[in-house]
């Protein structure tokens, strides 16, 4: 799809008063391939009044409306379970939203150092590990900015987000929000249909539902 | 920039928290939720609950109420209290808990810190320290601090961060309870020995603890109970005091 076909396609999807989020028709996936604590995040669309279906299944992937892919733990060993599920081939194809989040947006990227592992290069971004000059992992709630795409539609510059990493994706053409630990990196990525945060949007309050929300709207 | 963390702590007995709390008018003070979500929305970053009873009877009780948290709060939390394997991690991050602490079970096997660390990431592993200060000489406590080890704070805090652990929440015994301030002088210490972030806890009593912490002790969370629980410190005038003394808080 490219960057045209998009702008009128959220355009006609925001025609609609109600957005998704009131639609009864609408779906959302987790991708549940045996990486981390993904109950945090169903349960955060669940306060938004959305419900979101765990599953590994290629099909019920393909059919939603729009996919989340989580991630935490190790990229090598996440990379494993995702190629032992075939779903390395399959998420790249995809054409509705796909929002990563943390690990998942890290295994989105070219290649990440975690374990010298190969990503699914869906972003053009390398990811590296933070130098011991901070303390790793970087954990807590520290800003974004930079804000440039219909994922932050509400959200004001330098909000606080939660974050818990080793790793971090450099800063690149494909950066939707940066900030800054010992160095500015990105923070949120977007190429197409996919984007991909490093922060915990189900766990950074308001302001983190916030963005759950609009990716449904988008 | 990243931002101090502000973290009350909650005792859970039996699913309920036990201490009474009396900082707001709630309708069920004793409900961890209610707690918990009145703590989100008044500018609390993170929460701990700590099991201080817990035992094999009562696990289902702390799962329901793991649950119940992970249902309706929006903001992270870590569980401790029982913790000694990699199942009973398992269950509680399937709960919803973002972090687990381990304690005497990491004291009496700390290769529990690898596996935890291997198996769910150090990012979810916090192994809380119970220290006293005897004749100069920091030694880890067990049992909420009653037993004296010959473990050396330093050493273990090392050992600890190589094992796997993503951070350290240090518990001065000295201080626990006395409301004259946090321990910083073996806070600093121990940011400055090992990289990975460290709680305060132990001691808090008024604003200017928790600004001495974050600035002599140079720690990177700071935890309290009773301080906030009864409205002694509202966080968001402590949050206020610290943005004004240049500490960065989320605001």
């Amino acid at each position: 799809m490219n960057k045209e076909d998009k702008i009128v396609s959220s355009k006609s999807k925001s025609s609609s008063p109600l957005g998704k989020l009131e639609g009864a028709t609408s779906s959302l996936v987790i991708i549940n391939y045996g990486a981390g604590n993904i109950k945090s995040i169903q349960f955060a669309f669940k306060r938004l009044g959305v419900e979101a279906v765990l599953t590994n299944n290629p099909d019920e992937i393909i059919a939603s409306d729009n996919v989340i892919f989580p991630g935490v733990g190790e990229a090598s060993s996440a990379m494993k379970m995702l190629k032992e599920s075939g779903l390395d081939q399959l998420i790249p194809t995809l054409k509705q939203p796909v929002l990563g989040i943390c690990l998942g947006m890290q295994l989105m990227c070219n290649h990440t150092e975690e374990g010298d592992t190969k990503g699914l290069g869906i972003f053009n971004a390398e990811v590296k590990r933070f130098s011991n000059k901070v303390k790793v992992p970087q954990m807590g709630w520290n800003t974004i900015s930079n804000l440039k795409s219909g994922l932050f539609k509400g959200i004001k510059d330098n909000e606080y987000m939660y974050l818990v990493h080793s790793y971090y994706a450099e800063n690149c053409d494909e950066s939707i929000a940066t900030s800054d630990y010992e160095l500015e990196y990105a923070s949120a990525l977007e190429n197409d249909n996919f984007y991909g945060v490093q922060f915990h949007p189900e766990k950074s309050g308001k302001a983190g539902e916030q963005i759950l929300k609009n990716f449904l709207n988008l | 920039m990243l931002t101090k963390r502000i973290v009350p702590c909650l005792d859970i007995k039996n699913g309920r928290t036990v201490k009474g709390v009396n900082f707001v008018d709630l309708r069920d003070a004793g409900d961890p939720v209610v707690l918990a979500k009145q703590y989100a929305d008044l500018g609390a970053d993170e929460l701990v609950f700590l099991d201080i009873a817990a035992t094999l009877e009562n696990r289902k009780t702390m799962h329901d109420m793991v649950l119940k948290v992970a249902e309706q709060v929006n903001i992270p939390f870590t569980v401790g209290g029982g913790i000694s394997s990699v199942e009973d991690v398992d269950d509680l991050l399937h709960c919803g808990a973002d972090k687990v602490s381990i304690n005497s079970s990491a004291v009496k096997r700390p290769e529990l810190i690898n596996e935890l660390s291997d198996k769910f990431g150090s990012q979810c592993v916090v192994v809380a320290i119970d220290a006293k200060e005897v004749d100069g000489e920091w030694l880890v406590h067990l049992a909420g601090g009653t037993i004296p080890t010959n473990i050396k704070l330093f050493e273990w805090a090392k050992e600890v961060e190589e094992r796997g652990a993503g951070e350290i929440l240090f518990t001065s015994m000295n201080h626990d309870g006395t409301k004259a301030g946090f321990a910083n002088k073996a806070l600093a210490k121990l940011s400055d020995l090992v990289n990975i972030p460290i709680i305060a806890s132990g001691g808090a009593g008024s604003i200017q603890h928790f600004v001495d912490t974050f600035k002599e002790g140079k720690a990177d969370a700071a935890l309290a109970a009773s301080v906030f629980h009864f409205g002694e410190i509202p966080i968001l005038e402590l949050k206020e005091a610290l943005k004004k003394q240049d500490i960065p808080v989320r605001l």
